[in-house]
Formats: C-alpha cells, sequence, structure tokens
C-alpha cells in the first residue's frame, strides 16, 4: 500500500468539477484507492463519496492505493491534484 | 376518435404536426418481496447501462449545442451511474432484503440525498438535486414510462404542456417544434410570449391539454381561434392545410410592407418596433419590417445560467443587437426580475406577493453591483448603434433620479478609463404603475420618453393578477380607466416635448390600435409577427378620425361601449 498526505489549496475545496476528474482518474486503475479527511474515509472511485466529505481548503487528506497498479495511480492522482491546483 | 379542446390563442399561425408531451413521468411503485434477487439485478444493471447511454446523448448534445460548460453537468451525472457507493448498496439490499429493484433504488438515493441536503453548503445541497435526476432516469427505465428529452427532439412536434418555464423553452429547436399547447397560462404569461417571439403558433390556458392528448398523437393547432383539434379527421386535415395555406398567403401580402412606411391615410408617421428577448431575434424584427427594437427584455441573458452574467457576456448581447439593427433604435429594458421571472442563483427569498414585491429597478437599486454591471456593457456597447435605455417598474421620481445617478457615475468611470461611449443614450422609463401614469407630467420634465408597459399597467389599475385566471376578466386594454391613463402620459410627454412609446400586448392588438394612434401614441412596440398587420392596419386609418374616436371613447363608461365604438367606425 502506497500513501500521500495533501494540504487543499483551492479556494471553493474539491467541489464538483474537481471531484468529476479525481474520481475518473481513480476509475482508471484496478488498486483500491481511498481518499481520507478528518476521521473519515471514501473510495476515491466514487463521486458521491468523495463530494460528502465536503473538503474545504486547507484540509488535510490523505490519498491510500493499494493493489498491482498502486505506483502508478497515487502518480497519477498526484500529478492531477498539483496540475488542476487542487492540493499541494 | 376526433375531438378537439379549447384555449387561448395566444400566438397566431397553424401547425400540424404530433404531438410531444413535456409531462412529468408518474413514477410511483409498490415495495415488494421477490424470489430472484439475480434476476431483480440484472434488470436493475440493464436500467444503468439504458440511463447511461441517455445521459451521454443529451452530454452530447449539449456539447455540440451550448458548449462544454453546460455539458459538464452531465458528465457528473455518469459518474452517479458508474458510483459503486450507489450501485454497489443498491444492489446488496436487492440481495439482502430480497426487495424489488425500484425500492432498493429509491431507499438507497434516499440516503444520499438527504446526506445532502444537510450540508450547510448551499452548493452541496443543490447536488441533491443530480442524484434526483439520476434517480428519475433510472426509475423510468425500471418502470418503462418514458422522460421527456426536449432536447433531443429530431422531428416536427407540437408540444403539449402543462405550462412551459424559460428554461423549457430554452431548450425547444426551433427546427423541430412547430407550436404548442399548455393546460395553463394567458395571452401575456411567458409561455405565450415566447411563441410570438420564436414565431410559432400557441393555444395556451386549455385547462386539459395534457389530459386529452397522448404522446405522439396527431394535432391540428389553431392558434388564430385557440383551437386544438386531436387526431383529426382526413376531411379536417385537408381543411386545416388550405387554412394554412390561406394564412400564409395573407403573410405573403403582408410581406409587402415590409420596406414601407408606418404612415396614416393622412400622411401622420409612427414607428413600428419589435419586442425582442435575445440577440438571435434580431433576425426575425427585420425580416418582419421592424423599424427599431422597442423592447430588449434583458432578463434572457440572465436566465438558464448558474451565476451572474459578466460585464464582458453583455456587452457581446448588447453589442450584437445593436449592431444588427444597424442605426435602428434600440430601447434596452434594464433587468426586470422578480414576479413570474425569478433567478434561483440570485436566492431571493420567496414572496406573498411577488408581482407587488422586491422585483426590476427596486432590486437593481439594492443590489447596485448587478446593475452596475449591466449598465457598464451598455454603455461601453453604446457606441455600435442606436442604443437608448429604460428603467422598468419606476414608482417615483426618486427611483428614477437614483437609476439616473448611477448611470452618469459608470459613464463617468468608463469616460475616465478612456473607453468611449455615446453620448447620446436617452434614458427613459416604463410606465407600469399608476402612481407613474398619474404623475407623468412631473416625470416628463426628468426622462427622454416613456414606454407603456401595459400587461402591468392593467395588472396594476385593476388589482388583477394576470396569472390568475379566475379574475382574467379584468384584463381590460379598453377600459376607459386604462385608456386615461395612456393618454394622460402620452400628453404629459408631448408637452415636454418627449415621445411616449407602448411596449405591452396592446400595442399590437387591433382594436388598441385606432385608439392609441388617435391618442397621439409615437412608437407601438410589439411581437415582431404582429409588425406588417399593425402597417397594414395603420396605413389605412386617419390620425385626424382616430382622434375623434378617442376622445369619444374617453368618455365611454365600460369596455363594451368602447368595443362597439371600435368596431362601428374601423371595418
Amino acid at each position: 500500500m502506497v500513501e500521500r498526505t495533501y494540504k487543499v489549496i483551492d479556494e471553493t475545496g474539491i467541489h464538483a468539477r474537481p471531484a468529476t476528474l479525481l474520481v475518473r482518474e481513480a476509475g482508471k486503475f484496478n488498486s483500491d484507492i481511498q481518499l481520507k479527511y478528518q476521521d473519515k474515509s471514501v473510495n476515491l472511485k466514487s463521486i458521491m463519496g468523495v463530494m460528502a466529505l465536503g473538503i474545504g481548503k486547507d484540509a488535510e487528506i490523505t490519498i491510500t492505493a493499494s493493489g498491482d497498479d498502486e505506483e502508478a495511480a497515487i502518480d497519477a492522482i498526484d500529478g492531477l491534484l498539483k496540475k488542476e491546483g487542487l492540493a499541494e | 376518435m376526433t375531438s378537439w379542446i379549447e384555449g387561448i390563442a395566444a400566438s397566431s399561425g397553424i401547425a400540424i404536426a404530433k404531438a410531444y408531451r413535456l409531462v412529468e413521468p408518474d413514477l410511483s411503485f409498490q415495495k415488494t418481496t421477490i424470489d430472484d434477487p439475480e434476476k431483480e439485478i440484472t434488470r436493475f444493471r440493464e436500467s444503468l447501462v439504458a440511463a447511461k447511454s441517455q445521459v451521454e446523448a443529451i452530454r452530447d448534445h449539449a456539447k455540440e449545442k451550448m458548449g462544454d460548460d453546460k455539458a459538464a453537468i452531465f458528465d457528473a451525472h455518469l459518474l452517479i451511474l458508474n458510483d459503486p457507493e450507489i450501485v454497489n448498496p443498491i444492489e446488496e439490499k436487492i440481495k439482502n432484503e430480497k426487495v424489488n429493484a425500484e425500492a432498493a433504488v429509491q431507499e438507497t438515493t434516499d440516503m444520499f440525498i438527504q446526506i445532502f441536503e444537510q450540508m450547510d453548503n448551499e452548493y452541496m445541497r443543490e447536488r441533491a438535486a443530480d442524484i434526483r435526476d439520476v434517480r428519475k432516469r433510472i426509475m423510468a427505465e425500471l418502470l418503462n414510462v418514458t422522460i421527456p428529452n426536449p432536447s433531443l427532439i429530431s422531428e416536427e412536434v407540437i408540444i403539449v404542456a402543462e405550462d412551459l418555464t424559460p428554461s423549457d423553452t430554452a431548450q425547444l429547436n426551433r427546427q423541430f417544434v412547430k407550436g404548442f399547447t399548455t393546460d395553463i397560462g394567458g395571452r401575456t404569461s411567458h409561455s405565450a410570449i415566447m411563441a410570438r417571439s420564436l414565431e410559432i403558433p400557441a393555444v395556451v390556458g386549455t385547462k386539459k391539454a395534457t389530459k386529452e392528448i397522448e404522446h405522439g398523437d396527431m394535432l391540428i393547432l389553431d392558434g388564430l381561434k385557440g383551437q386544438v383539434h386531436i387526431n383529426p379527421t382526413e376531411e379536417l386535415l385537408a381543411e386545416y392545410k388550405q387554412k394554412q395555406a390561406d394564412y400564409e398567403k395573407q403573410m405573403a401580402e403582408w410581406a409587402k410592407l415590409i420596406n414601407e412606411p408606418s404612415v396614416t391615410k393622412d400622411g401622420v408617421q409612427v414607428e413600428l418596433v419589435a419586442n425582442i428577448g435575445t440577440p438571435n431575434d434580431v433576425e426575425g424584427a427585420l425580416r418582419n419590417g421592424a423599424e427599431g427594437v422597442g423592447l430588449f427584455r434583458t432578463e434572457f441573458l440572465y436566465m438558464d445560467r448558474d451565476e451572474l452574467p459578466d460585464e464582458e457576456y453583455q456587452f457581446e448581447a448588447y453589442k450584437a443587437v445593436l449592431e444588427g439593427m444597424e442605426d435602428r433604435p434600440v430601447v434596452v429594458r434594464t433587468l426586470d426580475i422578480g414576479g413570474d421571472k425569478e433567478l434561483s442563483y440570485l436566492q431571493l427569498p420567496e414572496e406573498l406577493n411577488p408581482f407587488l414585491g422586491f422585483r426590476a429597478i427596486r432590486l437593481c437599486l439594492e443590489r447596485k453591483d448587478i446593475f452596475r454591471t449591466q449598465l457598464r456593457a451598455l454603455l461601453r456597447a453604446s457606441v455600435y448603434g442606436n442604443l437608448k435605455i429604460m428603467f422598468p417598474m419606476i414608482a417615483t421620481l426618486d427611483e428614477f433620479r437614483e437609476a439616473k445617478q448611477v448611470f452618469l457615475e459608470e459613464k463617468e468611470k468608463l469616460t475616465n478609463e478612456g473607453i468611449p461611449v455615446s453620448d447620446d443614450i436617452e434614458l427613459g422609463i416604463m410606465v407600469e404603475i399608476p402612481s407613474t401614469a398619474v404623475l407623468a407630467d412631473q416625470f416628463a420634465k426628468e426622462v427622454d420618453f416613456f414606454s407603456i408597459g401595459t400587461n402591468d399597467l392593467i395588472q396594476y389599475t385593476m388589482a388583477a393578477d394576470r396569472m390568475n385566471e379566475r379574475v382574467s376578466y379584468l384584463y381590460q386594454p379598453y377600459n376607459p380607466s386604462i385608456l386615461r391613463l395612456i393618454k394622460n402620459v402620452i400628453d404629459a410627454s408631448h408637452k415636454e416635448g418627449k415621445w411616449t412609446g407602448m411596449c405591452g400586448e396592446m400595442a399590437g392588438d387591433e382594436t388598441a390600435i385606432p385608439l392609441l394612434l388617435g391618442m397621439g401614441l409615437d412608437e407601438f412596440s410589439m411581437s415582431a409577427t404582429s409588425i406588417l398587420k399593425a402597417r397594414d392596419l395603420i396605413r389605412k386609418l386617419s390620425k385626424k378620425e382616430m382622434e375623434e374616436l378617442a376622445n369619444q371613447a374617453l368618455q365611454m363608461s365600460t369596455v363594451e361601449e368602447v368595443v362597439e365604438l371600435v368596431q362601428n367606425t374601423v371595418k
């Protein structure tokens, strides 16, 4: 299992469009990918799960991936978070 | 079986096409226990696949017609349909609780809708609507009912609906929608105004169109008489095809007047101009011989969006209209929202009496940010044509003065920024509140022009809600009380060397035109399709004779007497 932690820098947090991008990216991999925020953890392949967390600016989030393509998965998510200016 | 229903002829013309029901489907179901969960899960999965392909089709269409922005919402809907956190619990519920798919879908999505509705973020609360929308599609598949997707219509149809909202009509494809008929509404309801703007026939206020008409029924829509024939006989169909041809012939006859002046028999010239809602309407206005635009309803720029339109977007729209109309006058009405026109993103509190409430200039003077953006966009566009601006729902002189002050401030700011603006922009007001009509002599000293909005002026004078069918008999444009108010406004403007126009339904009305002409109205603004007919009429009338007619009408006591007088004088 691989794990990385980020701080959300997007003004509006992880709302509809970024959530859509993340979920779509996660859906490309076989690994189980989870998004942790505070004490909750949701499946990053679930748009409803991600949006229900209501993640705002400055939130600390953790992404974990476990499975045969976990490295590729977390790199792809990492790239997306940074490219879109969502988190660092 | 042939039958027909009757309603209000809201937009003239004759259409013959199949019915397209734009009605919320019945998605009620019974929760049942099932024997074969595997089979039920398969049924659920099939409904998902079908729902996905529908959403994909709508998304692709939206992308093509409205751009990526509008299509994004459907991408989100697709993700919801693919969401393991929704799909898996539904399948587990079917398996563990042995309930039918409908109940499993309903209960599982209810849970998510609840979560989102309880969030303290408005944006998140709105996501509950997305889940509802997606659920509706799955449910419709499971229950085997059709959900209307008006944006996907690809053959000629007549829309059958309870009522049409602005966002419904915005989605309708002009190429295929040949007319519409609704259960509720009157001549001045939104659906009627849109029909005239789209130049398609409409019969509204039938009370039972959605009950009597099935999806796919053959319909004859008679927008001249206000009748809808359902599955007509061959004879009737032939008769109507002839009527349709005659109507088109009459239209062709009027079309010869496109470039003729609007001059009475005795040589008095008036202006016949069009009411428009979007830059797209300019083409229709010119095609119908409009000598300008007497009312550009800017609300439509604010509707069907998630946020306020910015200055640039508005500037482009105003510029397009001004350039499209070349040097003809264009009267733009500043934002008139409230009443029956809402903007969800402004989140205005619901009011008990919206028509008497926080709307139009009242809203703009409190939300000056919105007002200033619009005025800046208008000022910047002013150099591209002949712009005039009017403020809606003015009740007191102070309101006009305050609005004018904001206008002057924005003008000065732009000038200081080095941005060119026209120096000849006339500033006028809508006269639609009786207090303003009564005090017109005082207003006339400060405004450049008046435009009488008869729909509201009549509703406020008679104290009769124009959306309420039970008091629709009080919508009396020819009532002497209304005529006297109009006369007072026209006379007041002329005394100060100003002019008066009219942009309500009345300006295009055959019975009203002789009276208005006689009272000295300078500008008649109407649906583009009414212009040529009005021009034909005005060219046959004598101003001098109409003055006598108007003077007599002003002394009468009931609307019936006035109508009789006009009909006996003008044949």
